[in-house]
């Protein structure tokens, strides 16, 4: 497998084979009970299921931010789960971006700082950082709020604003857990109707949700149930 | 959209966005920033306030050392044993002159009078001030100096003139010597000269070695003698000796200054006071530097404390980071730079602090304002040591924390 090379275009946005996450403990927990899941470059697709079923620690490993028990774990053709964790920050800081539920968007800094955050360990110069930002949060209808603080900014505001910080270094996916589980229905769907139409730009998105339209609405739907995949809607169309 | 990534080996964080995060990381707290940085402020602010004022003191008093020489002696009568003045031989100036190492000599003697500015002032006003005689070699041996006109020299020794210290000039109004006449003992004399004060390089006229001396109207001793009958017994001698044997002088002058009751005789070098001024106050200085290094060590365990709270506060930040591609050693970087800035920031307020406190408190005293380069430099690195051990250990446990911990909804 090739680790620091250019994989070629057709390899998957992700791919997880029999991945094992176990938590430590009496008994230890099984979080994650061998998991195959392929996912295409420019895919959309929603990971669902009970809570406490893995899906959180599914994204966490699928982002490189934990580590699996057992099992391969490969971003854009990179494999990661022997990576060291300097070289791990490598490839969230060029391949990954993250939506969280929280937002955990940054008080003291405006929108288009904060978006620009996203870019500050790649090494590029603030002036580059900065246009890349602007650029982002017009991407996602925030031209007009670049210099606003996070307490300035509705709920889906806040959101576009993280969403816009995952995507300004151009990820090869994009990973959200919950990205409207703090929002009313109404900004929901607005959300909902952003990450459409990143997905039409050629965006590769993963989103765990509990929000069933959110859910329903996007192209593939994963369900998972006991550290195990379910349903997965991709099965079916195959 | 199909871009092909190459994965590069580290994520990088520039030196500029480094110091950039930092400072942001302090800015948006500033309240909290300027508390914790407080205590580094008040700490290096008292110790170079010490080492400012200790070097200003200092300067002050080796500058009267210098003007005053350390090879100046004075030799007086002291007290007699049945009490009351006792005076000094009236050949003892002589017998001094010809000890080998001894310079100059020059006596000074009390006259037993009054001087007022004219008849209608109640002599108690003038209270304070005293008439002497001198000869005419006291301001050279002395290291004085003429501030108008001149002393007394063979010509006017011998007259009714006079010639007043600065203390006595003051008290007496006189500014110029344009036939200004005085009341000595009920005779006009006329002000041929003012002098400055003999011990010019202090404000504080209360504190000059010489402080008799610039009270003092002086005139001849012959004069003083033909019209008050003021014996020619010195009081005071002051002896300029090479300074190589200034020891031996001091043996020997008691015996040659009153050959009949030596031990009757005080010699004292008035330089000695200063330098036990000198050596007085180190002492303090030492118990205030004390104080200041408690201030300081008090102020780096704030900034210890501070950095803690923060890294606990800001786990969600610092998981978020580690999303963004942050490494472990970007997010000490940050932190202990973030503790290094805040008490740089303590260490710059606080050298200013102890400047300005130096600067207003010498000029207040008069002196001449000294604020050593080394304490600055030494506050700034002890406020830069101080932050970077203070930083150390909270940023390490931020570095520590693994990225879904730190992303734990807090
Ligand atoms: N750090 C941990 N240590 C031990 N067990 C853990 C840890 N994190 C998660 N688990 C356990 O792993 C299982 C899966 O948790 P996970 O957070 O992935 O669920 P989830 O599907 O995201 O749930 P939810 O919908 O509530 O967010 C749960 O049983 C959980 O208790
Ligand atoms: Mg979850």
């Amino acid at each position: 497998m090739n680790v620091t090379g250019t994989p070629p275009d057709d390899y998957p946005a992700l791919e997880l084979i029999d991945v094992v996450k176990e938590y430590p403990g009496a008994p230890p927990v099984r979080a994650l009970d061998g998991v195959n899941l392929s996912v295409a470059q420019g895919e959309l697709a929603a990971i669902v299921g009970p809570s406490g079923s893995g899906k959180s620690t599914m994204l966490h490993v699928m982002g490189t931010l934990d580590r699996p028990t057992s099992g391969s774990v490969r971003i854009a053709g990179h494999e990661v789960s022997s990576l060291s964790d300097r070289r791990l920050s490598a490839v969230r800081s060029a391949l990954v971006g993250f939506v969280f539920q929280q937002f955990f968007l940054l008080d003291g800094d405006s929108a288009i700082d904060n978006v620009a955050t996203g870019l500050l360990y790649s090494g590029e110069p603030l002036r580059k950082r900065r246009a890349a930002a602007a650029t982002t949060l017009d991407r996602v209808g925030l031209g007009h709020r670049l210099h606003h603080r996070p307490n300035e900014l509705s709920g889906g505001e806040r959101q576009r604003v993280a969403i816009a910080r995952a995507l300004v270094a151009r990820p090869a996916l994009v990973l959200a857990d919950e990205p409207t589980g703090n929002l009313d229905s109404k900004t929901s769907d607005s959300i909902q109707q952003l990450l459409h139409e990143l997905h039409d730009e050629g965006a590769t998105i993963i989103v765990v949700t509990h929000d069933n339209d959110l859910a329903d609405s996007l192209p593939r739907q994963v369900r998972f149930r006991d550290g195990r995949i379910e349903h997965d809607s991709a099965w079916v169309s195959q | 959209m199909s871009t092909p990534h190459k994965l590069p080996r580290s994520s990088s964080f520039r030196v500029v966005d480094v110091i950039g995060t930092a400072a942001g990381g302090l800015g948006s707290r500033k309240l909290r920033t300027v508390l914790s940085a407080l205590g580094i402020t008040i700490g290096i602010g008292a110790m170079v306030a010490v080492l400012g004022l200790s070097r200003s003191g200092s300067a002050e008093l080796e500058d009267r050392i210098a003007a005053l020489g350390t090879n100046l002696l004075r030799v007086t009568a002291g007290q007699g044993f049945g009490g009351g003045d006792a005076t000094l031989p009236e050949d003892a100036v002589a017998m001094i002159s010809r000890i080998g190492p001894v310079e100059s000599v020059s006596a000074v003697g009390t006259v037993d009078q009054s001087v007022l500015l004219n008849d209608l002032v109640n002599p108690n006003q003038t209270g304070g001030l005293s008439v002497k005689t001198a000869e005419s070699n006291l301001v050279v041996a002395l290291n004085g100096s003429v501030d108008v006109g001149r002393f007394l020299d063979d010509t006017t020794g011998t007259a009714t003139t006079t010639v007043l210290g600065s203390v006595a000039a003051e008290r007496l109004g006189v500014r110029d010597i344009d036939g200004t006449q005085v009341l000595i003992g009920g005779e006009w004399f006329t002000v041929v000269g003012v002098l400055n004060s003999f011990d010019d390089d202090t404000d504080d006229v209360d504190t000059s070695l010489f402080n008799d001396l610039d009270r003092a109207a002086f005139i001849g001793p012959d004069i003083a003698e033909a019209l008050f009958e003021t014996p020619r017994n010195p009081d005071t001698i002051y002896v300029r000796s090479n300074e190589a044997f200034i020891d031996d002088v001091i043996g020997v002058l008691p015996g040659t200054a009153d050959p009949e009751s030596p031990e009757e005789v005080e010699v004292v070098r008035p330089s000695d006071a200063l330098e036990a001024q000198e050596a007085a106050s180190s002492t303090f200085d030492n118990l205030f530097l004390g104080l200041g290094a408690v201030a300081l060590l008090v102020g780096g365990i704030g900034i210890a404390n501070v950095m803690v709270i923060a890294v606990i506060e800001r786990r969600n930040e610092i998981g978020l980071r580690r999303a963004l591609g942050a490494t472990r050693a970007h997010i000490r970087r940050q932190f202990l730079l973030e503790a290094l800035l805040l008490s740089a920031l303590g260490g710059v307020a606080g050298v200013l602090l102890g400047a300005a406190v130096t600067a207003l408190w010498a000029d207040r005293q008069g002196w001449r304002v000294v604020i050593p380069p080394e304490a600055i430099g030494g506050g700034l690195i002890a406020a830069v040591l101080i932050g970077a051990l203070a930083g150390l250990y909270p940023a390490v446990r931020a570095a520590r924390l693994a990225p879904t911990e730190a992303l734990r909804a807090s």
